[in-house]
């Protein structure tokens, strides 16, 4: 342990400005990365679901016509 | 992509049935060509030499009037700015012959494109990196320049422009097909020309401390070799990606 | 070797097999980096010049090693998109550019930081933070360029054609600034450029660049199967996961 006292810790011998702003900077970033990773993810999901769902609705209205939706579904794969 | 041998066994019956050194034909007729084009278009020609100028003017007025701290930053100030001359006119290299479609009859020819791309770029660099190195000393009286740096300067503008027009037009090829590309040009392709300006702007400062100026210009014409053998392969590829995008 | 390639081609299978990997590196990182966290902040001795201020090393050198890592990362997954058309690749570059971006913000924050107690000033034109700033224009100009394009396979391509230009110029661009930093600041004193330091500062500092390294690789794969998601929305075996992941 190179400190005595928590107080110390915090004081990082006078540096506590640099060291925290340093760490705390990297702190926020690394989190928000994670954060961010799983909101995408949850998006993505959500996303994906609604189009599912919207598709399988369509392809119940027009139920007995040409299937328009699967074309269009193909065409949005390639852009 | 199994459909292109096909292709490629045609272009290279074409080939053969071009005159002899057909590749030498294609690559002076393209050099030829984008000389009289750019001769034409004087203004472009000259707005970077204009630019360059109106540049250096600004930087004593900015600055100071006094000619010893002039002399001191002027190495910099006149690397730096002859850089952005020859960025500013980057974004033509490509553009006319985008816009009309000769860019993409070049594509189509059986020469390989990385050669016709490499005169395409010294077309430039012979109407904007060598007047740009030429009018340089001139500059350099301007900004009170020390004595004996003038040849070195115009030497190491003319050899590290070289290097500046073939990294330089790689971000023209991949930005050509952006309909504002401009800004983006320069963002990619500036941190890119750090090495030309440390050895270009340290090979005038070693000639006005009298330090040996070889060193210098050996590392630029080293840079310049490998942009040389690697550019125009890249340059191609870009090209290809702007065309078919 | 081919069978391994032939099986990156599938994305599918990609996304099956980074889900039983991404656990693992989740655990390692969080263990490495806690760990060295507390190591490095609490039990590392201080050092006898730089006092405590020296611990930002802890977040400055495994940023740094991170900032370069991932642009070669993007130049090799740039050049495997080019020459064997693997989308997963592509996938993978697009996720990892932001975060290469963000690291290389972090390093140059922490070092700008440290500069103030070291140096006494916030910003030194010293040979290693100019070279990451220039590496931070590098990382802006690729994202930027994959931005500008509307069709998404152009705006791969270009960037990974980019980050080859770039990866090229990277020890270039290093070398030279080294040598122009050394010809206009003699002998100043570097912060990391020392070779001698004991276990018990270097170990902490170990532990941190190995826990760095788990986070990307577990973050990158974490978006990279969500961006597997989304270029893949039409096909079968997506809308069947979409389905069973409600």
């Amino acid at each position: 342990m190179a400190f005595d006292t928590f107080r110390e810790f915090l004081a990082m011998g006078g540096h506590a400005t640099y060291v925290w702003s340093a760490w705390g900077l990297t702190a926020v970033l690394l989190l928000g990365a994670v954060l961010h990773a799983r909101f995408e993810r949850r998006q993505v999901l959500r996303q994906l679901r609604r189009r599912v769902r919207r598709e399988a609705h369509q392809a119940g209205r027009n139920a007995g016509a040409q299937p328009i939706q699967t074309s269009r579904g193909r065409s949005t794969n390639e852009a | 992509m199994p459909a292109s041998e096909g292709s490629l066994s045609e272009e290279v019956e074409v080939a053969r049935e071009e005159p002899r050194g057909g590749l030498a034909v294609a690559v002076w007729a393209t050099l030829k060509r984008d000389l009289v084009l750019l001769l034409r278009r004087r203004s472009e020609v000259l707005n970077p030499l204009v630019f360059f100028a109106i540049v250096i003017t600004l930087f004593p007025i900015g600055i100071s009037p006094d000619p010893a701290l002039l002399a001191a930053i002027a190495p910099g100030l006149l690397w730096v700015a002859a850089l952005l001359a020859a960025l500013l006119s980057l974004d033509s290299l490509f553009r006319a012959d985008y816009d009309d479609g000769s860019l993409e009859q070049l594509l189509l020819t059986p020469q390989p494109l990385a050669l016709l791309a490499l005169a395409k770029v010294a077309v430039h660099w012979l109407l904007t990196g060598l007047p740009l190195a030429l009018m340089a000393p001139v500059l350099g009286i301007m900004l009170a320049l020390p004595a004996g740096s003038y040849v070195i300067l115009g030497v190491s503008l003319a050899l590290g422009s070289a290097s500046l027009s073939l990294i330089g037009a790689i971000g023209a090829a991949l930005t050509v097909g952006l309909s504002r590309g401009g800004v983006l040009l320069s963002l990619l392709v500036l941190p890119l020309y750090i090495p030309v300006l440390i050895f270009g702007a340290g090979a005038v400062q070693a000639a006005i401390y009298g330090d040996g100026v070889l060193a210098h210009l050996a590392i630029l014409g080293a840079l310049l070799a490998l942009a040389l053998i690697l550019a125009p392969l890249a340059i191609a590829a870009s090209l290809r990606i702007s065309i078919n995008g | 070797m081919w069978a391994f390639i032939n099986k990156l081609r599938s994305p599918k299978w990609f996304y099956a097999i980074s889900a039983r990997l991404q656990p693992w590196f989740w655990a390692a990182a969080l263990i490495l980096i806690v760990t060295g966290t507390i190591w490095g902040l609490a039990f590392a001795p201080a050092d006898y010049q730089q006092g405590n201020s020296f611990r930002i090393i802890y977040v400055h050198v495994p940023a740094a090693f991170l900032a370069q890592s991932i642009f070669v990362s993007l130049a090799v997954t740039g050049l495997v998109f080019m020459v064997w058309k693997i989308k997963i690749a592509d996938m993978a570059a697009t996720v990892m550019a932001p975060l290469g971006a963000a690291m290389t913000f972090v390093a140059l924050f922490s070092g700008a930081v440290w500069g103030v107690p070291t140096w006494g000033t916030w910003w030194m034109w010293d040979a290693r933070l100019t070279s990451m700033l220039i590496l931070l224009f590098l990382y802006l100009g690729v994202i930027a360029l994959r931005g500008a394009f509307a069709s998404r396979d152009s705006a791969s391509r270009a960037a990974s054609v980019l980050a080859m230009v770039g990866v090229i110029n990277i020890p270039i661009i290093k070398y030279s600034v080294d040598w122009w930093y050394t010809l206009h600041q003699p002998a100043t004193f570097t912060v990391t450029g020392r070779a001698a330091m004991p276990m018990e500062m270097w170990l902490p500092l170990l532990i941190m660049v190995l826990g760095f390294y788990s986070f990307f690789i577990a973050l990158t794969l974490m978006r990279t199967r969500s961006e597997i998601l989304r270029r893949e929305s039409s096909k079968r075996w997506v809308r069947e996961l979409a389905e069973e992941a409600n």
